[in-house]
């Protein structure tokens, strides 16, 4: 082999900086590229649908404080993972996730379907002094949610820059969010049966056990509630149109 | 005499550039500090006002006193020296958070219930300062100092390479203590949020431009191999940045943006970032460190020059692929876990190559690692690359995975690499330069090199060692059954069987950052120019160019 051949690259930056730039686009044109065109990416499952305005506000709050540093949201296809945790997760439960919350490290444990499993009060006792609940617990107390007043100013803003980037919220959301944040922390004050067709499945009730005003808590702990709660499993076919 | 004329003319039109650009940030600034709607944003306007405000005035004050920005002996180094001295700052102020949060995990009343100081924002904070502020910092000051002398070219621009130290400096700053406020795009080493990925850009095409434009003006015919890796670093991190960053601000006034990807395509994308964070910028950047620092300091050519060519395509190449390994039995598609898998196991030999390589370059001086503690550094820095590099295919294996991932094995492998490598290497390189570019005839002391290297090498080891025994005793535990067939442990009986291994990470990570403060102070001394106690046993090299006694 002739190495001298090499030098073309050494002796020119322009050529060397056009080779580098094509060998290393190559790999994630090819890894990337086809996962948003190829149809069979993602499942066709039926119930989910985007985050109600105060699941969309605690979920903030998740990303916010940096949970995804300990806790995953995504259950592995191995068998102790299902029986730890529930069915393993379909990449349709992230679709309407900018950015998605699989995380990396399970300091904790995974959340992916942590709705449901534990009650409110669990929930706020924990949050406030995890060890008071869990002595060998490692978690941080997060206090401080029970006593901040929720800021929901710009919910409406937030969830139009999801519609932007394809998450479905219709007209009808938007100009309900902030009505409909108020209206899931605090039933009784205005007609939920508008609300409930918009969010099929949404939980509706003052989540921290304070109903006077909705905290950063009763955000927080909405979004768990809903975690993993929206495919319905005894209908999903693993097999059919779904094989991937 | 028309040449001086077209200089005096170039250097009027770079003054007023660097005038009008810095005026325009200032402005901005200006706007988001009094119009941002969050107060983080008008926090970070009122960091962009000050540092570009005080940028404009010094700009100002020397062009109107028709001052040079200093260069000496044809190289423009002061620029180096700063960057020196930042990259131990930092690396001080990354390890110590680092410290902090290991003992968060063993005692987690540390976390002191506060939104700022709890785990969830502070590990990032970790992870920044340490790759970004620490190995960002050492990348930038030794391309710099390595891009000039292998092609005898003093840096390309007048203020560019002041705006890129500068500007990455601010960059640190608004990421770190956005933070600490939960400004944060939840994308693991990539969480600064859109204005700061926005600024980061800016800055880091000037230091691409800065880079190629010295490589352009270069009075060597061949580009040294490694300014191959630092381009490729360069240029690598500015694509996998900008793509991964996409997103929507909520408001352009406001701190909150949304990916502009979701679910299984942001996992996709953010690994292949991730991953290439570590490829490019911790591997790729700091093997050109390796190229210039092994054999300048060993007095020794390079091992092999076809080594090298076949080593830098490969690995450049392969490396961009093995992002899916971190998604192996996710939701991601089969098909794209095998490919990252397979990559990552054919990574295993462009990575070799550039060990042996560096090791090799030893060849009839290995002598030198008993008598010369500063080439040691960086020896034991390429053994670490070695075998960091063979941990990673192997927990790319989709079997092994099943068992390392999620937990701290990951955290392991990833400071076997970032201790052992990334930082041991830097330290080489520091001990190298300070000397040179302080015009010292030694380094205050030798015996503080020797000194730092046993203390933070045990340090290590203890890290490492903790973490291989935590993880793969937590991984087993999760997946233990018992007779009747089912789990053995409940979640946080693992949790609880973690504590004796955090106790003992925190103290390998303590004794590291120990000896690293060995370094501040050796750095320090010899900066200051105090007498070296021990110059007489240090090798010719130490010394600066100039003041080396002729060889033998």
């Amino acid at each position: 082999m002739n190495w001298s051949k090499h030098q073309v690259l050494e002796k020119s930056s322009i050529l060397l900086l056009v080779g580098i730039l094509i060998t290393v686009a190559i790999g994630g044109l090819v890894e990337i590229a086809p996962l948003f065109w190829l149809g069979s990416t993602i499942e066709k499952v039926s119930g989910i649908r985007p985050y109600s305005p105060l699941e969309l506000a605690g979920r903030d709050i998740y990303i916010r404080e940096g949970c995804y540093v300990c806790h995953s949201q995504m259950i592995r296809s191995l068998r102790d993972e299902v029986e730890r945790y529930g069915h393993y997760s379909l990449a349709a439960e992230s679709m309407y996730d900018h950015p998605f919350q699989w995380g990396s490290k399970r300091t904790g444990p995974d959340l992916a379907r942590v709705g449901g499993k534990y009650s409110d009060e669990w929930h706020v006792a924990h949050m406030i002094d995890p060890r008071a609940i869990v002595p060998e617990s490692i978690m941080p107390g997060y206090p401080f949610l029970a006593r901040r007043t929720l800021d929901s100013s710009d919910i409406a803003e937030r969830m139009e820059t999801l519609r932007l980037e394809g998450v479905p919220y219709s007209d009808d959301m938007i100009a309900n969010a902030k009505a409909d944040l108020e209206a899931q922390v605090n039933p009784g004050a205005v007609s939920l049966k508008a609300f409930l067709a918009r969010y099929p499945k949404a939980q509706v009730r003052s989540f921290d056990g304070d109903p006077s005003s909705g905290s950063e808590l009763d955000a927080l702990i909405a979004y768990l509630q809903m975690l993993g709660t929206l495919v319905d499993f005894a209908t999903f076919d693993a097999a059919g149109p779904n094989l991937r | 005499m028309a040449v001086p004329l077209e200089r005096e003319e170039w250097k009027a039109f770079s003054d007023f550039v660097a005038l009008v650009s810095s005026g325009l940030c200032a402005l901005v600034g200006l706007i988001l500090a009094v119009a941002g709607k969050d107060p983080p944003m008008r926090f970070h306007g009122c960091l962009l006002l000050g540092a570009a405000g005080l940028a404009f005035l010094y700009i100002l004050t020397q062009v109107i006193q028709r001052r040079e920005p200093k260069t000496e002996a044809g190289y423009f180094d002061g620029v180096i020296r700063a960057g020196v001295i930042a990259t131990v700052f930092w690396g001080i102020a990354g390890f110590l958070v680092g410290v902090i949060i290991a003992w968060q995990l063993a005692f987690p009343a540390l976390n002191l219930d506060l939104p700022w100081t709890s785990y969830g924002r502070l590990r990032p904070l970790h992870t920044s300062a340490v790759i970004f502020a620490f190995g960002g910092n050492a990348l930038i000051a030794t391309s710099f100092y390595v891009v000039q002398r292998t092609s005898r070219a003093p840096l390309a621009g007048r203020w560019a390479p002041w705006f890129v130290f500068w500007g990455y400096q601010l960059f640190i700053v608004m990421a770190a203590t956005g933070y600490l406020l939960g400004v944060t795009q939840s994308k693991e080493y990539a969480e600064p949020e859109w204005y700061v990925d926005v600024w980061l850009t800016i800055v880091w095409v000037v230091y691409f431009l800065v880079f190629v434009g010295t490589l352009a003006k270069r009075r060597e015919p061949h580009i040294y191999v490694a300014n191959w890796f630092y381009l490729a670093f360069i240029v690598t991190i500015a694509m996998l940045h900008i793509v991964n960053n996409l997103a929507v601000p909520v408001s352009v006034l406001g701190s909150k943006s949304y990916s502009v990807y979701s679910g299984v395509q942001d996992a996709m994308t953010q690994w292949w970032y991730g991953h290439n964070a570590v490829g490019f910028f911790l591997t790729a950047g700091f093997l050109g460190m390796m190229y210039y620092f092994v054999p300048k300091r060993a007095e020794r050519p390079v091992y092999s020059y076809r080594l090298s060519v076949v080593h830098f395509w490969s690995l450049i190449f392969l490396y961009i692929w093995a992002g899916p390994h971190h998604l192996h039995y996710t939701a991601l598609p089969q098909w794209a876990q095998t490919l990252g898998m397979t990559f990552s196991i054919i990574l295993w030999m462009p990575s070799w190559g550039g060990m042996i390589n560096g090791m090799m370059t030893l060849s009839g001086a290995w002598d030198k690692l008993r008598t010369d503690p500063v080439l040691r550094f960086l020896i034991v820095a390429v053994a670490f690359y070695g075998m960091a590099t063979f941990e990673g295919p192997l927990m790319s294996i989709r079997a092994v995975n099943s068992l390392s991932h999620y937990t701290d094995w990951t955290i392991g492998h990833v400071h076997a690499g970032a201790l052992g490598w990334v930082a041991l290497i830097t330290f080489g390189a520091v001990y190298c330069m300070v000397p040179w570019l302080w015009h010292r005839r030694a380094l205050y002391s030798q015996r503080l090199v020797e000194w730092h290297f046993w203390i933070s090498t045990l340090g290590i080891l203890l890290y490492i060692t903790a973490m291989w025994v935590s993880g793969i005793l937590q991984g087993l535990m999760w997946r233990a059954y018992d007779s009747l067939g089912f789990l053995e442990y409940s979640f946080v009986e693992t949790v609880a069987a973690m504590h004796p291994f955090y106790v003992i990470r925190a103290l390998g990570g303590l004794l590291f950052t120990i000896g690293a403060l060995f370094m501040v102070y050796n750095v320090w001394r010899t900066i200051r120019g105090d007498e070296p106690v021990d110059a007489a046993e240090q090798p010719r090299i130490a010394a600066a160019p100039e003041l080396r006694p002729a060889a033998a």
